[in-house]
């Protein structure tokens, strides 16, 4: 969207009441409004999966900010998606304890299993896969993240075992 | 004073300095990328890398970086040791490993940071073979490319962008090594101080887009220390030649003035100089209109012809050198000349000069400026009228930063403590305009009123500084900032056309009644204060007491001005018109050329010397950075020459143009410090003239032999301590006469540090032009009368709006500058574009007694009632008078420019501040 037409639009047109409420609240904590961006970012991204361009004007606006310093913001942090992504984020380890423990050889098998490599989505949205550099769960490795729940002790069985409905192409 | 110890050499150091300073300040040579004079330091870089050591005992020291590490006395460094240069190099082998090798194509190459700090380094040969990571660049506008390829993401883009000239529309995007710099999508940048990244970015990932398509390397670039002739601010500038044709402009350093940065007029506002339209030689109308070309010398004997015992009157130049006006006056005498103001700008430039002389307040530098701790700017949008003074009270507003560092014992170059702590703690800028203005996101009010408003409300600060009472609380808040303030500072200026706002001005200065008060005023040109007190005495001609004596004049000199743009145009139609022989000096094609029965082909200011006199009062030399083309002259070779020609009695003894200058520092007691402005034609640096070219300077005498096999002589200068040459030396000489910088070691601009006398300090060769005002003891001679227009409805007062691209004369010939002034408009409130309903991008029909002008319809966001702006100085708002009553009605036949041209034309135009800060939005 250009800039022209975008300073036509209203914010509130892009933006929801109920997120605009929730960036209220996190306005209350901080004294300056550019100390919500990363809330702000979060919350429009919980909404939608991912922050477009309209969005992130909109929230620049809303927080007194240029939109290339939220910009900055917003592409700093790895989990705030500046992309659309599918419903679930596989966020894959593949950091020293994961690697040792042979997560290459499973991300192939991922990779292989939904047709996507690091950074696609399947054709069937519901998986967007992502590297990650560590979960915090080395003493369970190999790990990753399906959306929001933590798999550990992966292995190629528990791999085709999760998604074996997508191999299937089965959309229920 | 503190001694470091550095290689067991002791280094005197001043108090509160870092390492890297010191050491730069000893000459020695410590690498460094982020560190900048005027941004302090970061240490994200880490390549000014040195070793410390505790004590005498220890022989192992610990590495810290010299830009973040305090000079404390007694302290023991090493450059040498081996940890430390190892160090170093692998800090610049890692920037490589991503930098791409292709400084053959890049712009940068033979003046780039990097290239000097590899080499400096010892880095040679690379490790790494795997691949580079590569970007897509953004379309940033016609002045800036951008090729992220090269980044080697040390910050100092984005820290000059945005917290030294307070652009939003540029930012540091993504993290580790897929750091990206530009904006949030392409489009032009907003800054009017955007052409400086190319000077501070320290390899090629900024470059000047115009110079690109005319590319020569800084080595074969023959430069000049000139003066940037695009406002009256002064700026130094050194113009960069080849092939004839001046390549591009860069910054040169004048510790008083600009330091390190120009705006973008003074940067690329110079192309309109290799131009088509320029002229070549000089010419003699024809009974049909047109011209045919004639000799010099055939010119100057049939001015001679029509002067030989006539009334000749003559107009000089506000655009045109000191020298130049001094001749023409001298040529025809002071009553038969007129400066070449607007009736109006005569009366306000008669006026500024005068309170300037009589006022107890400072006249400031530039330099002056950034010290200020309470700002109050009346009438003026300084971006736009005098962009580097803007960038200079970015940095005084940040004065109370510094000031909250002290008291936490933070020095001042430790920059992102020093942002961290203020926050957007800033000192107190009260702005009093008719609208928004691009300094509204650091002032601390914002205050909207029309021109006689503004008037009063400096008048009531001035009153509220002594005491009285003026029932006005805005204007009390004013004057209670001043009056807490150490260096208080009113800016005010003649964009306004408003005499009452430029009384108060004076009158709130001398009611500060402190000797460190300063007051500074923005005037249109170049040379503006220099001709409003060259015709001090009173002596001169306005220009419509010309117009009335228009029949009994028989011959009519115009110096370098389009008329046209002075005053009404049925007025000066009467004038060229009105049987006078017309002999025309100038450098461009324009209105008054058309009307000439005489032109003479004027050399541009990189074709000839002369000198200006800044707003500062400051009186500067510029030097041609080539020999004029074709059949041109120097204005004041011309008039010389004229008066030779017609055996003038005072003048003919005139021999060169250091006698211009005596004669005319003998002309006024105003101008006794002229001669001390540079040195004589006879100086000489050990035995020789200063080099305009640098010693590897190429092709010499064979670069224009695709023209003509027969080389030529190379061309002479006889008339300044320069020559167009390699030869001579390029160091220490005075500051006046730098034309470039260049030091062993330091190909880039960096090696500026070589020519000062210590960091951000003032030139080893002294300081750089002579201040002809100083403040008095008398205070301004001012009434304090005020006019008030009475408005019917459906009128509106019409106030300029000066436009750093497009607004002044010659730079809007400059293609690129052209491009971001876009249409001429009318500038309104929301409220009346509604009542008119109109939207941005909409035309209207503006009549002001019979001039009627179609122009594009902007919004403000900030206007004082029943006021309304217009584009000022651009062709198609060309007659507007400032101060008159206009009326409005929707332009029915207006064509709307394409979506494209409304997103390049709101770019160019001021970006709507004031309703959140969401300009880019």
């Amino acid at each position: 969207m250009s800039n022209a037409k975008m300073i036509q639009s209203d914010i509130s047109s892009v933006l929801t009441l109920q997120e605009m409420a929730a960036i209220d609240h996190e306005l209350e904590h901080v004294p300056y409004k550019s100390g919500a961006a990363i809330d702000a970012l979060k919350i429009v991204q919980a909404e939608r999966g991912w922050v477009s361009d309209e969005s992130l004007q909109a929230i620049a606006k809303y927080l007194d900010m240029s939109a290339e310093e939220l910009e900055g913001v917003a592409t700093f942090y790895n989990l705030i998606y500046r992309r659309p992504v599918g419903e679930k984020v596989i966020l894959f380890c593949d950091s020293v304890s994961c690697w040792i423990s042979g997560c290459d050889s499973i991300k192939a098998t991922i990779s292989e299993t939904l047709g996507v490599d690091y950074g696609e989505t399947t054709e069937d949205n519901r998986y967007t896969l992502l590297p990650v550099p560590c979960l915090g769960a080395c003493d369970r490795a190999p790990v990753m993240m399906v959306g929001d729940d933590l798999v550990t002790h992966l292995d190629t069985h528990k791999i085709s075992e999760i998604f074996a409905s997508s191999k299937s192409g089965d959309q229920s | 004073m503190p001694m470091i110890n550095v290689d067991g050499q002791e280094i005197e150091v001043k108090k509160g300095e870092n390492i890297l300073e010191a050491c730069l300040n000893a000459g020695l040579d410590l690498p460094y990328f982020c560190w900048h004079p005027s941004m302090g330091s970061i240490g994200s870089c880490r390549q000014c890398a040195l070793v410390q050591y505790q004590n005498e005992e220890d022989t192992r020291g610990r590495i810290v970086m010299g830009c973040m590490t305090p000079a404390s006395d007694g302290a023991r460094f090493s450059l040498k040791a081996e940890n430390a240069t190892q160090f170093r190099e692998a800090v610049v082998e890692s920037l490589m490993l991503n930098h791409p090798h292709d400084c053959p194509v890049c712009a940068e190459g033979g003046e780039c940071h990097l290239q000097d700090m590899t080499v400096m380094v010892g880095h040679r040969d690379r490790r790494y073979t795997g691949k580079k990571n590569t970007y897509r660049n953004q379309y940033l506008g016609p002045l800036i490319h951008h090729e992220m390829n090269r980044c080697i993401a040390c910050y100092r883009c984005e820290r000059y962008y945005r917290d030294y000239a307070g652009g939003k529309d540029l930012g540091a995007q993504a993290s580790h090594d897929h750091l990206y710099f530009g904006r949030h999508e392409e489009g032009i940048l907003e800054s009017e101080f955007s052409g400086n990244l190319v000077e501070v970015c320290p390899t090629g990932v900024f470059t000047d887009k115009p110079f690109l398509k005319q590319y020569s390397r800084k080595w074969d670039l023959q430069s000049a220390p000139s003066i940037c002739q695009g406002c009256a601010v002064g700026c130094n500038i050194a113009p960069g030649e080849r092939y004839g044709k001046v390549k591009r402009v860069h910054n040169r350093y004048n510790h008083d003035v600009n330091g390190y940065f120009i705006c973008d007029r003074g940067r690329f506002g110079s192309g309109y100089l290799n131009s088509d339209l320029r002229l070549d030689y000089a010419g003699i109308k024809n009974p049909d209109g047109s011209f045919f070309a004639v000799h010099q010398q055939q010119a100057l004997n049939t001015a001679a012809d029509w002067m030989a015992g006539k009334k000749v009157a003559a107009i000089g130049s506000p655009r045109a050198s000191l020298e130049a006006n001094y001749l023409l006056r001298e040529l025809v005498g002071s009553k038969n000349f007129a400066p070449g103001f607007s009736d109006q700008e005569a009366d306000l430039m008669d006026s500024i000069a005068n309170i300037l002389q009589t006022s107890m307040s400072i006249n400031p530098s530039v330099k002056q400026i950034e010290t200020a701790d309470a700002i109050l700017i009346l009438g003026e949008d300084v971006t736009n009228t005098a962009p580097r003074v803007a960038l200079a009270l970015r940095q005084s507003v940040r004065n109370k930063a510094f000031e909250l560092a002290e008291q936490m014992g933070l020095p001042p170059w430790q920059d992102a403590a020093i942002r961290n702590l203020a926050q957007d703690q800033r000192s107190p800028m009260t702005i009093v305009s008719a609208m928004n203005t691009r300094l509204d996101d650091v002032a601390s009010a914002c205050v909207s009123l029309a021109p006689d408003d503004i008037a009063a409300f400096g008048h009531a600060v001035a009153a509220a500084l002594v005491g009285e009472i003026t029932n006005n609380p805005q204007a009390d808040a004013a004057a209670q900032m001043l009056k807490m303030a150490k260096n208080p500072l009113i800016v005010s200026g003649s964009s306004m056309a408003h005499q009452g706002v430029i009384n108060s001005a004076a009158a709130v200065a001398d009611a500060l009644s402190q000797t460190t008060s300063m007051l500074s005023f923005c005037v249109p040109e170049c040379n503006s204060l220099g001709l409003a007190m060259m015709v001090a005495d009173g002596a001169s001609s306005h220009l419509k007491a010309l117009v009335k004596r228009a029949a009994k004049i028989d011959a009519l000199i115009v110096l370098e001005n389009d008329l046209y743009r002075r005053g009404d145009k049925a007025l000066i139609d009467q004038l060229l018109a009105g049987g006078a022989k017309v002999i025309t000096l100038d450098m461009y094609e324009n209105g008054t050329l058309d009307q000439s029965d005489l032109v003479m082909a004027a050399a541009s200011y990189a074709e000839s010397q002369g000198t200006l006199v800044s707003s500062e009062g400051r009186a500067q030399r510029f030097y041609p950075v080539q020999s004029p083309a074709s059949e041109r002259l120097p204005s004041w070779e011309w008039l010389l020459r004229l008066a030779k020609a017609t055996e003038h009695k005072k003048l003919s003894k005139i021999e060169n143009f250091d006698q211009i200058v005596t004669a005319c520092a003998k002309s006024s007691p105003l101008f006794t410090k002229l001669v001390d402005v540079a040195p004589l034609n006879s100086f000489r640096d050990r035995g020789s003239k200063i080099p305009r070219q640098t010693h590897r300077y190429s092709g010499r005498t064979a670069m224009n032999s695709g023209v003509s096999v027969h080389e030529p002589q190379q061309a002479q200068d006889h008339e300044s301590p320069l020559s167009f040459s390699m030869e001579g030396l390029n160091r220490d000489q005075p500051a006046s006469l730098t034309p470039f910088v260049w030091a062993p070691g330091w190909n880039s601009n960096q090696s500026l540090q070589k020519f000062q006398s210590e960091v951000d300090g003032p030139l080893k060769g002294g300081s750089s032009g002579v201040r002809l005002i100083s403040s008095s003891q008398t205070g301004a001679d001012i009434s304090s009368q005020i006019t008030q227009i009475s408005l019917k409805p459906h009128q509106w007062h019409l106030v300029p709006m000066e436009q750093v691209h497009g607004s002044d004369e010659l730079s809007a010939h400059t293609e690129e500058i052209s491009e971001l002034a876009g249409r001429g408009f009318i500038a309104i409130g929301k409220k009346v574009a509604e009542k008119l309903a109109v939207t941005e991008g909409d035309g209207l029909l503006v009549k002001q007694d019979d001039i009627e002008c179609s122009l594009e319809v902007r919004i403000l966001s900030r206007v004082a009632k029943n006021c309304i702006g217009y584009s000022a100085g651009y062709a198609e708002a060309r007659g507007l008078v400032a101060g008159r009553l206009v009326s409005l009605q929707v332009d029915k036949t207006w064509q709307r420019s394409g979506p494209e041209m409304i997103a390049s034309d709101k770019a160019a135009f001021q970006p709507v501040v004031g309703d959140g800060g969401t300009r880019n939005v």
